[in-house]
């Protein structure tokens, strides 16, 4: 069962009214939160320990409102969009609205007991909810209404912020309402509105962050300041699995200006100063022994992503289905045109702009209070507790807004700062705010794993006719939730998962461990399989003589939405012409065309390339983008600007590359990434199919690198089936 | 040492050659001013001196004595940083924001310069990094302002 099953069994729980509850009571305000349970008492913790602040909306006598997103805020726009969906339903414009993050634990677990931040889930599964939130509020403001007034319920009606009484002309503004509306019960099923009286939802409000964002006034965890705090820095070792033997000029680094001590830590030395500067001057200044200790992943000595890459590339061992029709084997063995290829992706970094950092306090009733950037709360917060020897209930969280992520902050194990953080503080007494620099972060980050897929197909005059790939490796799903091969969506997603009609096919995964540790990056699996699955079946268009655009619009005949997506995507870039042409400006140009289907979106990508001096350049992208409904088109349009920006990015020259065990890259001078010269113009078309909401800031990623790889081959006849492009030589 | 940092004189006791990015960040206790590389990579840490964006995490403290240094922190105190800003906002420029201090400042030393500047000096000067892709967006917000 997966995660979406899940999630959906927990929806429509109805809001609960805790107005009376705990330290909130006596505010005046109306507070609801969910009626879903606490997640399940453990042990010896009882309910008085469960976290004090539970509500996800608070209606002030001010008029204004307190929303808690159980979703973080990273340049997504979540914030924002979950203010549109509850001020929707409530009748409050969304201006009215301040949101911040919910805190771990209470019921702001709305996926089924937890909740994250990623798989482009947060619109689409708190959408419901807090529907269901807004419109419970609404209905008790008007119950109050027509209470103090002495009229049914059913004669009033409300405009924003306002309850009326359409035949007295009374009114009366939410604000003056919470008072009574919080001794009201929560009805259970309060009437939803007819999505086509929306008044917000799917409208292109402006970002609620956008001006503290333009002035230097949004914090993020790098800019936390907690009394009393130390600075660190720190070195890790060159490989898991090291660990400091000694510093052998210890006395030098703990005499320098503002040290305070210099700390050993599991594979780490970190300094301890008054400021960052000086703990990271003195760690670079240290001398440090490593010995070889204990890791879960250690990393071999002579570990290299080239060999790791053949490695894969000649990996034998059982095929795990994952996906089957009809008979490929039989079919290929039968065939006239078969052709075979290997297609593999690297490493590749998060690279948010943000460094990771924690900071850590214990209190004097042993409680410890940490403030870091996470996608996932609640996990996050057994980690620390068990990093520190406390009970969850011990730990109060304080998620900060994230300078980016793209799944760099969900727990990794060794990629988080917080159990140093938590080591440091305890070990100096004092709070301690621990800062990876950008070298570290690249050290320690969880890439995307290196990706490796086998291709045989069958192509006939209508099309491919048989279809058997071998994805061999390990995905993040099996690492860090231990999903077994072929039931691990991460490892073989955008080659599993395809919509394209083949009568015979044949999916399954190798499972390969990957000595990395590896992650969650923008997209996941798709992010580097849509790449080959596309650049694979342009190649059996061009085995079987076939127009790629063409091929792959009658092999969508048995999906309208798919049909029409692509459609869509032709149109806009003006009808397909896959080149090569002179463009205006004299270059010589072509174009090239992709799908994917991500996180419940459908996705088709047309990319127009021309080659300068040796290298690829993007002019163009057009996606044709299906969420099935959007909540605010603006945002989804930056969110496929930042998805075409990533994807290009990655296509063009992003590496991770390994040698003796060691990223060879510790920084953005070595793992480039996209500039600003190399950003393509992006023209986007929504379509909204009314199918179940899917996810938006993924989706527009996966079908750019191969929309532009197939460009590249239609230009210059070279096939590119190893990312990025600037390894390859396009002079 | 005596630094001139947005229009005061602070008298600041660091080691010479510590970056400026961290003395404004630690001694002045500006965080608007980013640390992303420290190694005049990505340019989250731009901050105006004399009038030049300039990456402050390489830009030893020393250095910069007796210069006027201006961060994100009073970016609007002039007309063009104030429509630098309004255009940012307008265009609904930043996603994550982390880069965008720089962004700004970057954009407003560019206008001051050159109010109506030509793509190539765009080029030139609107280098910095943005991870979450918002360029198109940065130069839409720029010729905005430019245009205007
Ligand atoms: S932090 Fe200075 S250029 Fe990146
Ligand atoms: S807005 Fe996130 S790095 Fe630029």
């Amino acid at each position: 069962m997966g995660v979406l099953d899940q999630i959906s069994r927990r929806l429509g729980q109805a809001p609960v009214n805790v107005s009376r509850r705990g330290f909130l009571a006596g505010s005046g305000a109306l507070v609801l939160a969910t009626a879903l349970p606490l997640r399940p008492v453990r042990g010896q913790e009882t309910a008085a320990e469960a976290p004090a602040v539970e509500a996800f909306l608070e209606l002030r006598p001010d008029g204004t409102a307190l929303l808690r997103s159980p979703f973080i805020e990273g340049g997504q726009g979540i914030f924002t969009a979950m203010a549109q969906i509850v001020g929707e339903e409530l009748d409050l414009a969304p201006e009215n609205f301040s949101v911040e993050i919910a805190p771990a634990g209470g019921p702001f677990g709305i996926m089924g007991g937890y909740r994250l931040t990623g798989g482009s889930m947060s619109t689409r599964t708190g959408y419901p909810v807090m529907r269901q939130l807004g419109a419970a509020a609404r209905a008790m403001l008007v119950e109050a209404a027509a209470q103090e007034w002495g009229v049914d319920a059913s004669e009033l009606v409300t405009e924003p912020g306002v309850v009326v009484h359409e035949g007295s002309g009374r009114r009366a503004a939410y604000g003056d309402l919470a008072a009574a509306a919080m001794d009201l019960p929560v009805p259970a099923e309060p009437a939803l509105k007819d999505p086509a009286d929306f008044r917000w939802i799917g409208s292109a409000l402006p970002r609620m962050d956008v001006r503290a964002k333009s002035t230097g006034r949004q914090t993020y965890a790098i800019d936390v300041e907690v009394e009393g705090m130390l600075l660190a820095a720190l070195r890790h070792a060159p490989r898991l699995g090291l660990t400091p033997a000694a510093v052998t000029n210890r006395t030098e680094i703990e005499a320098m200006r503002g040290v305070h001590s210099v700390q050993m830590l599991d594979g780490a030395v970190a300094v301890v100063a008054e400021k960052f500067w000086q703990a990271r001057r003195a760690i670079d200044a240290a001398e440090i022994d490593w010995t070889e200790g204990e890791a879960q992943w250690p990393m071999p000595a002579d570990f290299s992503s080239a060999g790791f890459r053949d490695t894969l590339a000649s990996a034998t061992g059982e095929v795990v289905e994952v996906e089957a029709a009809g008979d490929a084997a039989g079919t290929l063995e039968a065939a006239e045109t078969v052709i075979e290829a290997t297609y593999d992706a690297p490493y590749v970094a998060h690279g948010q702009l943000e460094p990771p950092s924690a900071t850590a306090r214990f209190n004097e009733d042993g409680t410890l209070d940490l403030w870091m950037p996470c996608q996932a709360p609640e996990m996050f917060v057994g980690a620390a507790a068990a990093a520190a020897g406390l009970e969850a209930s011990q730990i109060t969280l304080h998620q900060q807004v994230l300078g980016g992520f793209f799944g760099r902050h969900f727990l990794y194990a060794t990629a988080n700062p917080f159990p140093q953080a938590i080591a440091l503080a305890k070990a100096v007494g004092r709070p301690v705010k621990l800062i990876w620099t950008r070298e570290e972060d690249f050290l320690r980050d969880a890439p995307r794993p290196l990706g490796l897929a086998r291709f045989r197909g069958a192509v006939g005059p209508d099309g491919p006719t048989a279809l058997q790939v071998e994805v061999v490796g390990e995905g993040p799903t099996q690492r860090w939730y231990q999903a077994p091969p072929g039931q691990d969506p991460s490892a073989t997603e955008g080659i599993s998962g395809k919509t394209y009609a083949i009568a015979n096919t044949h999916i399954g995964q190798i499972f390969h461990a990957n000595p990395a540790v590896i992650g969650y990056w923008r997209a996941v699996g798709h992010s580097m399989h849509d790449f080959m699955y596309e650049g694979f079946l342009d190649e059996l268009a061009q085995a079987g003589g076939l127009d790629p655009f063409e091929m792959r619009l009658s092999m969508l005949s048995g999906s309208e939405r798919h049909r029409t997506l692509l459609e869509r995507v032709g149109e806009i870039s003006g009808g397909w012409t896959p080149g090569p042409f002179e463009a205006e400006d004299g270059t010589t140009r072509a174009r090239g065309v992709a799908m994917a289907s991500p996180f419940g979106s459908e996705a088709a990508v047309i990319a127009e390339v021309s080659v300068d001096g040796g290298e690829v350049r993007v002019h163009q992208v057009w996606v044709a983008l299906d969420p099935g409904q959007v909540v605010n088109p603006s945002t989804v349009e930056a969110q496929v600007q930042s998805a075409v920006a990533l994807g290009t990015s990655q296509t063009l020259v992003e590496e991770l590359v390994y040698e003796n065990g060691e990223p060879t890259a510790r920084n953005f001078d070595m793992y480039p990434i996209l500039r600003p010269d190399q950003m393509p113009q992006v023209h986007t078309a929504i379509v909204e199919s009314g199918a179940p909401m899917g996810g938006v800031g993924e989706p527009g990623l996966p079908a750019v690198g191969p929309a532009i790889v197939n460009a590249v081959a239609t230009l210059t006849g070279q096939r590119i089936r190893s990312l990025p492009l600037s390894k390859h030589d396009f002079g | 040492m005596q630094l001139n940092i947005n229009g005061a004189t602070h008298d600041v006791d660091v080691a010479p050659d510590t970056p400026l990015l961290w003395v404004i960040r630690e001694e002045l206790g500006l965080t608007g001013t980013k640390y992303g590389c420290g190694i005049a990579q990505c340019g989250a840490c731009t901050v105006m001196i004399d009038g030049v964006a300039t990456r402050s995490c390489v830009t030893p403290a020393d250095s910069v004595s007796g210069l006027e240094i201006k961060t994100i922190e009073t970016v609007e105190d002039t007309e063009v940083g104030r429509r630098v800003v309004e255009a940012w906002v307008e265009n609904e420029v930043a996603q994550c924001g982390y880069c965008q201090s720089g962004q700004v400042l970057a954009a407003t030393a560019l206008l001051s310069d050159i109010p109506t500047p030509t793509d190539a000096d765009i080029d030139g000067a609107m280098t910095n990094l943005c991870r979450c892709g918002t360029y198109n967006k940065i130069r839409a917000a720029l010729r905005s302002v430019s245009e205007a």
